[in-house]
């Protein structure tokens, strides 16, 4: 848990609004983003070999040049223009970053420009391409160690977003662009709000209450959440030792959690309103 | 007792929550079908709910420890901001300031830069035409086979002719697809692209474009064919050769803002040098297409020498004048 925090806050970036509030956006993960780019190198070489097809068969009465040269002009937009059209649109996502909820924002308080997203993709030339052209270079027409540190240096721009760290491509950095996490906003329900529906005999002490701090409170509230059997047992056990609950004989363990849960939480708001935050069980505060 | 009344988070919490609700609606139907499809009600609603639903954001922060309400706050807030602080302009208004305002601005606002590739292509053309003339061996050194396709300082003065006026079998549409990978292209695509290695390997590159065209020129003009070579370059050169300068001048700004970022960090300064530099960048694709068209079709249509002259400088002036002349200034949109 608490490496899954760290890790958090390392990846926390700050964006004010305009209003005055921290957004605290998170960076996107570079397992992400190597996935978003394969899915949309597989669209956009499906769309490719779709339209070869179709050009081919549909094509051959007006002559096989004309057939070759559409392919060619289709293949030049497709490949330049596919990123640049979907990351201007509101979304600022192409269908391989929405796929693993990411997306290009600007690194300032500025718009996501037009400008900015071209610089942003015309980057991608040497990032990806040049480093490939190096690898794939045949050894006849040119000498192997010229290819070697070729690669080698087209190497710096294929690795560059794993050695800062805001994870910009060289792309990212010349046009002022990130790219960040955009989950689905989902609203988990209320664990407070269930317990009305738990028996009345969960009454715990002032001092029952005091014995744990907010990230004890959150961890509860992943232990709830997730509701595995053998760690919901474990957690209730715990708690009831460090609070001294006699447990009853008909009691549920997850039910004691939820109660325990509502009125922690309870108590910790209260203590909150009146501006003290107790971090966690060793906070005397 | 604590816990036995309802939480004030959970009341916060519930009397919110329908706003939240309605401006993930709207976000939804933004994004999905663009801001014309809102109704004129959640137009109204929209700028209320996204500050309601940020100030509930700062609410939940100092006062809830529910962590669900948060964490949805913090995600719904930062797609509202982008939604609404995102880029509005439409497609075709956004081509159109494009076109008017900002492609030959940023023109303009590098002509120092395109002074100095200007300069570095003209050398090198220089050095090489000398070099070329004095010891054709040079020729070889500046021009690979596969660029030169024949035309070598070995070929007679009848092969280098056919050259100029007649391009093989293939028609000018498939030259025109061709082009667009060919050598000039990447050449251009790369000067921007590595110039932020402090302007180095765009300097380099523009010197290589420059020996190509002195050389080409010198083996040409050696067989009495200067005027003739001339006619065949300006007629797309005005247009390929002015799009890999101002590709060269993209490059270097934005290398000269890496090296020297002055009050700005490096990044900063990176990037704002990219702005301008990748308008300027995006003109140049359009130029390349624009020089590509005059090749495929230009130069197989017109073989008259003079006629290739005035296309030449006809568009060259067009250019100029629309990068660099007056223009009225127009209020910041």
């Amino acid at each position: 848990m608490a490496q899954v925090l760290s890790q958090q806050v390392i990846n926390q970036r700050r964006l004010i609004t305009p209003e005055g509030i921290n957004l605290q956006v998170q960076l996107a993960d570079i397992g992400a983003r190597i996935a978003a780019y394969t899915v949309d190198q597989l669209i956009i070489n499906f769309g490719l070999i779709a339209a070869f097809f179709i050009i081919v068969l549909g094509g051959i009465s007006a002559g096989p040049e004309v057939a070759v040269t559409i392919f060619i002009l289709i293949n030049f937009f497709i490949r330049n223009f596919y990123y640049m059209f979907f990351e201007m649109g509101p979304k600022g996502a192409t269908p391989g970053k929405r796929l693993t909820k990411i997306r290009v924002a600007s690194r300032t308080h500025a718009r996501l420009t037009a400008n900015a997203v071209f610089a942003r993709n015309a980057m991608r030339e040497i990032e990806i391409n040049l480093p490939l052209s190096f690898l794939l270079m045949s050894g006849e027409s040119v000498d192997g160690w010229i290819a070697l540190l070729g690669l080698l240096w087209s190497g710096i721009f294929l690795f560059f977003p794993l050695f800062n760290k805001d994870r910009l491509r060289a792309g990212d950095l010349i046009a002022g662009t990130w790219v960040v996490r955009a989950p689905k906003p989902f609203l988990a329900s209320d664990l407070a709000a269930e317990k009305e529906n738990l028996d009345s005999h969960f009454v715990f002490t002032p001092e029952q209450v005091e014995a744990y701090g907010v990230h004890e409170l959150h961890v509860l509230e992943n232990v709830i959440r997730a509701n595995e059997k053998q760690t919901v047992m474990d957690v209730a056990n715990r708690i009831r030792k460090k609070i001294n609950w006699d447990k009853s004989v008909s009691e549920a363990d997850l039910d004691f959690l939820k109660a325990y849960y509502a009125a922690l939480r309870g108590r910790l708001e209260t203590r909150l309103l009146f501006g003290v935050r107790r971090k966690d069980k060793f906070d005397k505060s | 007792m604590a816990g036995q009344i309802t939480l004030k988070s959970h009341r916060f919490r519930t009397e919110r929550e329908q706003g939240w609700r309605d401006l993930e609606i709207i976000l939804k139907a933004i994004e999905g079908r663009g801001i014309k499809s809102l109704t004129d009600e959640q137009i109204v609603a929209l700028p209320r709910l996204y500050r309601s639903t940020l100030s509930s954001l700062s609410v939940a922060r100092a006062t809830s420890l529910d962590q669900g309400v948060i964490v949805y706050l913090e995600s719904l807030s930062a797609r509202a901001y982008y939604v609404l602080y995102g880029s509005q302009h439409g497609l075709g208004k956004r081509m159109a300031t494009f076109f008017l305002r900002d492609w030959p601005l940023a023109a303009k606002t590098l002509w120092k830069e395109t002074v100095v590739s200007v300069v570095l292509t003209i050398l090198a053309a220089i050095i090489a035409f000398v070099l070329v003339t004095n010891n054709a061996d040079w020729f070889y050194t500046f021009v690979p086979e596969s660029l030169a396709s024949g035309r070598t300082p070995v070929a007679s003065a009848e092969t280098l002719r056919e050259t100029l006026y007649y391009d093989g079998d293939s028609s000018g549409l498939g030259l025109f697809a061709s082009y667009l990978f060919s050598h000039n292209s990447k050449v251009a695509m790369f000067c921007f692209a590595l110039g932020f290695a402090f302007c180095i390997p765009t300097a380099i590159l523009l010197l290589y474009n420059g020996f190509v065209l002195g050389s080409f020129i010198a083996v040409f003009s050696e067989k009495g064919l200067g005027f003739e070579v001339g006619g065949w370059l300006i007629i797309h050169g005005a247009t390929e050769i002015f799009a890999i300068i101002l590709a060269g001048a993209a490059g270097i700004h934005i290398g000269k803002a890496v090296a020297f970022p002055g009050e700005l960090t490096r990044t900063e300064s990176a990037s704002k040098a990219g702005g301008t530099a990748a308008l300027l960048m995006a003109g140049v694709v359009i130029m390349l297409f624009f020089a590509g068209l005059l090749e495929g079709f230009g130069r197989q249509l017109i073989t008259s020498d003079w006629l290739r002259y005035a296309i030449g400088f006809g568009t060259l002036t067009v250019w100029l004048i629309y990068f660099y002349g007056p223009r009225r200034v127009e209020a910041e949109s």
